[in-house]
């Protein structure tokens, strides 16, 4: 690997009040599958950004193939093979497969070639997908095939793919895998950006390691661990959560065979749920996103409502129930979206501290509110769970998604539920903080609460609940202990790759 | 190239600044537009801002006009501004300004000529109950059928003003009167009336009303339980569902605190300013109440001050029609004026102006 595909040389780009971007270099060869670590905020989307020809950088220069390259827009770094797979798919429902990709392309061929062509790509590269199909109907994963066929059609040099896994259950990360490892061997570069590392210690040849903006080092995963890796990206030691032995508690919250419509047309139904949670247990809820997670938190936060004889607390029947009530008898949630959900944007975090927290904390004894008491419980949260903040006075949306979740986090908790339900509790938080919050979740359970925690990441789950259970297209498994489960049975657990493996048995 | 960068969090300079610059700002363009009338510039901004308080020959008669026309506003504007900060719009404070003057007028008129000291009282009862009467119908609406209360409170303006009319002409008409439209004059019934408190102010009870209004709504939003569920609602509609704010009770709480107001205001209006029912007696403030309640930052204190610098554009703008010659649309226009500059000169509290030609991130 002496040649050098693209070579970045002292990229910089800052942002009023931020330096994204602070003399990034690094080389990527042909046929190299390039990892680009970092924690949420280290500057990872702005590199690949700049790269795609969607930001220009404010210093530094790449280059292509030994000569310069200032790409102006991603239609030329396209046409200079370089192609993108984003995070979120820009991908019309009401247009089929066909027609997706079409509108992607400069030159669409006629529809004919095309659909052959992309029947073409998808079996050499055991992507299966029909070009007939409307994009609605698919899967997150197949939505994702979608993308990435649109880049192959143009026989791209280079491959960004910006987190590509966060949406797959663990047989369908197998099959990308799979295809990203068949495109490296033809001599396909790939830059892969994750903050998952035992994927990248699977697939990754190189990577660069930023932190703040700046490379601070480089390694070749398969020979570092994951651990050594995640210290790279932090900058100091890890500290892991620790489990309390547990014993058996009484049944604390009981889901008997709950159901609800869907509240708009792209939400998800959720078919019977039947589930009980016990005292001081962690109870992990997964599932690839949009499989009914906020139907399932909001019919525990009291957003959506029940018949009775459905969710009890205690014994008792909260189904019915508004959230202030529920808040009072113990029943606390952190909803998934920090802004506009869980937290008011344009309010302080004083109001927002007030926001869940009038009833249990008495804010507002006879309606009035207390608003030394209110800033006093904000100061406690700030300081428990190190919000990085100049005051409580400031806006929730001038903090950082990783402050605002560590601030929305410990809001629920440090009004001690009896019991918690958290959707995506680390989401976009650095991996210290993480560890801060999986721990003050597991001490809560500890103190003999009932906590649910609903997550994507399935490392998280496999790490602090007691036992797991998978929401799919609103239907929820059979909880199985945590102990002793493999990542295949999980991934069957969460609906299985759509029968996917026979495409790559054909090749 | 001059590009608007989102501030982290809002610039309380701006927001205390936002006010006068657009004052500032309307006086400049108005005095072009009058300047382009053939009007001289200055004479007519003075006339407007400056002789209706001030004047030797008009003050007299246009100092106490500032209170009796801002009144009102203020009283109406204050409860508007509850719903506006909840999201809740209230179109047609002018139908409940309405039906409260009727509704209160009909109490009172049912008792004449008793002179009981419960005569007032009552009728302000009444006013108020009429004007949340008329509110409630685009609340319970809004609420049952899911129908858009800005169309609805809008419409049953219209409906109050062909109320109007028929009372003036048929169920109110002063039977003494001569065959003429028109209730009988409140003034001259003492028990009824809601004389001017001290003489040469334009002070009347409404005034009294609309700043006990002021301190309420102030305490309301700054201190109560209710005022922070407004303004949650407002500013975050998901995050007041999940905070456990009911939806369905805000709308009716909103709708029915303007619609009180409002009614209050128009008993106070026909009992004291107007004095009778009569088919010309809505006389707008419903509406202009909207824009001294945006224009007041839909906070109290602002809409006090808000109010009072709308009614003195009314007085000077009437002074400049007949001293100056100036055409009455040209006067709507200046006020149109005033709110597009504090709405333009606003978005600076929440963003910043970089100039400069820099590529789009």
């Amino acid at each position: 690997m002496t040649d050098t595909l693209l070579a970045l040389d002292g990229l910089t780009k800052a942002y009023p009040g931020v330096i994204a971007n602070d003399g990034v270099s690094f080389r990527i060869a042909p046929g190299e599958v390039h990892a680009l670590l970092g924690e949420n905020g280290a500057g990872k989307s702005t590199l690949v950004k700049m790269i795609y020809g969607l930001v220009k950088p404010d210093a530094g220069r790449m280059a292509l193939r030994g000569a310069p390259y200032t790409p102006d827009r991603p239609s030329e770094a396209r046409t200079n093979g370089v192609a993108m797979v984003f995070q979120h798919f820009s991908l019309f429902e009401a247009l089929d497969v066909a027609e997706n990709i079409a509108l992607g392309m400069e030159n669409p061929p006629r529809r004919r070639e095309l659909a052959a062509s992309i029947r073409q790509v998808s079996h050499d590269y055991g992507l299966p997908l029909d070009p007939a199909r409307l994009v609605g109907e698919l899967s997150a994963g197949e939505r994702q095939r979608v993308e990435i066929i649109r880049c192959l059609l143009q026989n791209p040099r280079l491959l960004i793919m910006d987190e590509p896994t966060s949406v797959l259950t663990p047989q369908e990360v197998e099959i990308l895998f799979a295809t990203l490892r068949k495109l490296s061997s033809e001599g396909t570069a790939i830059l892969y950006i994750s903050h998952k590392l035992d994927e990248i210690r699977a697939l990754c040849d190189a990577a660069t390691v930023l932190r703040r903006g700046k490379v601070v080092g480089t390694c070749v995963p398969r020979e570092t661990t994951a651990r050594e890796m995640a210290e790279l990206m932090v900058g100091t030691t890890l500290h892991t959560p620790e489990r309390r032995h547990r014993e058996n508690g009484e049944t604390l919250l009981e889901l008997r065979g709950v159901s609800l419509p869907a509240a708009t047309p792209f939400g998800t139904n959720l078919h019977a749920l039947s589930l009980k949670v016990q005292a001081g247990e962690v109870m992990g809820i997964g599932g690839v996103a949009g499989n009914g997670q906020d139907e399932f938190l909001s019919v525990l936060s009291g957003e959506s409502l029940q018949e009775p004889g459905r969710v009890f607390v205690d014994g008792v029947d909260i189904g019915a129930l508004p959230p202030q009530t529920r808040r009072s008898l113990g029943v606390l949630a952190a909803p998934e979206e920090r802004l506009g959900h869980a937290a008011a944007p344009d309010m302080t975090l004083v109001e927002n501290a007030l926001l869940t927290g009038s009833v249990r904390e008495k804010l507002a004894p006879h309606g009035l509110v207390n608003w030394a008491a209110t800033r006093a419980f904000a100061a406690r949260i700030i300081e428990a769970f190190d919000v990085r903040t100049p005051n409580a006075d400031v806006a929730a949306r001038a903090l950082s998604g990783g402050n605002l979740q560590k601030f929305v986090i410990g809001r629920e908790i440090l009004q001690a539920p009896r019991v918690l339900v958290v959707n995506q509790p680390t989401w976009g938080v650095d991996a210290a903080a993480a560890a801060t919050i999986r721990q003050a979740l597991l001490d809560l359970a500890g103190q003999g609460a009932a906590v649910i925690v609903i997550s994507q990441d399935l490392d998280e789950l496999m790490e602090i609940a007691d036992r797991f259970a998978a929401l799919n297209a609103g239907r929820l498994t059979d909880p199985r202990a945590t102990a002793g489960l493999s990542l295949d049975e999980i991934g069957l657990m969460m609906g299985g790759a759509h029968d996917m493996e026979v495409a790559h048995a054909a090749q | 190239m001059i590009r608007l960068e989102k501030r982290p969090t809002p610039s309380q300079a701006w927001t205390v600044l936002t006010p006068p610059v657009a004052v500032l700002a309307t006086m400049v363009a108005g005095g072009l537009m009058f300047a382009a009338l053939g009007k001289d510039p200055f004479e007519a901004i003075r006339t407007i801002f400056y002789d209706p308080l001030f004047n030797d020959q008009f003050a007299a008669y246009s100092r106490p006009q500032l209170l009796v026309k801002a009144g009102p506003l203020i009283l109406i504007a204050i409860g508007l501004s509850l719903g506006f900060r909840a999201g809740v719009w209230n179109i047609g404070a002018e139908g409940q300004y309405i039906v409260g003057a009727l509704c209160g007028a009909g109490v009172g008129l049912a008792m004449y000529p008793s002179g009981s000291v419960l005569v007032f009282p009552a009728m302000v009862m009444a006013g108020a109950l009429g004007g949340w009467a008329w509110a409630m119908i685009p609340a319970i609406l809004k609420t049952r059928f899911n129908t858009n209360e800005i169309l609805v409170s809008l419409l049953l303006v219209y409906v109050a003003e062909q109320l109007l009319a028929s009372a003036a002409l048929g169920l109110l008409r002063n039977p003494e009167g001569g065959g003429f439209p028109g209730s009988r004059n409140f003034q001259q019934w003492p028990a009824a009336a809601n004389p001017e408190l001290i003489t040469g102010t334009g002070m009347h009870w409404g005034v009294v009303a609309a700043f006990v209004a002021v301190i309420g709504a102030y305490a309301l939003l700054s201190r109560h339980l209710l005022g922070f569920q407004i303004r949650l609602t407002g500013a975050a509609p998901r995050a007041a569902r999940f905070a456990g704010v009911n939806p369905t009770r805000l709308v009716v709480i909103c709708l029915g605190l303007s619609g009180l107001l409002a009614g209050m205001a128009g008993l106070f209006e026909v009992t004291g300013p107007a004095g009778q029912i009569s088919i010309d007696f809505g006389s707008g403030y419903g509406f202009t109440a909207i824009i001294v309640a945006f224009l007041g930052r839909l906070h109290p204190v602002g809409i006090l001050l808000a109010g009072l610098l709308m009614a003195l554009t009314y007085i000077g703008g009437e002074l400049a029609q007949f001293m100056l010659g100036v055409p009455a649309a040209a006067i709507q226009a200046f006020q149109g004026m005033l709110l597009f500059f504090l709405l333009a000169v606003d978005v600076l509290s929440n963003y910043r102006l970089r100039f400069g030609t820099r590529e789009v991130a």
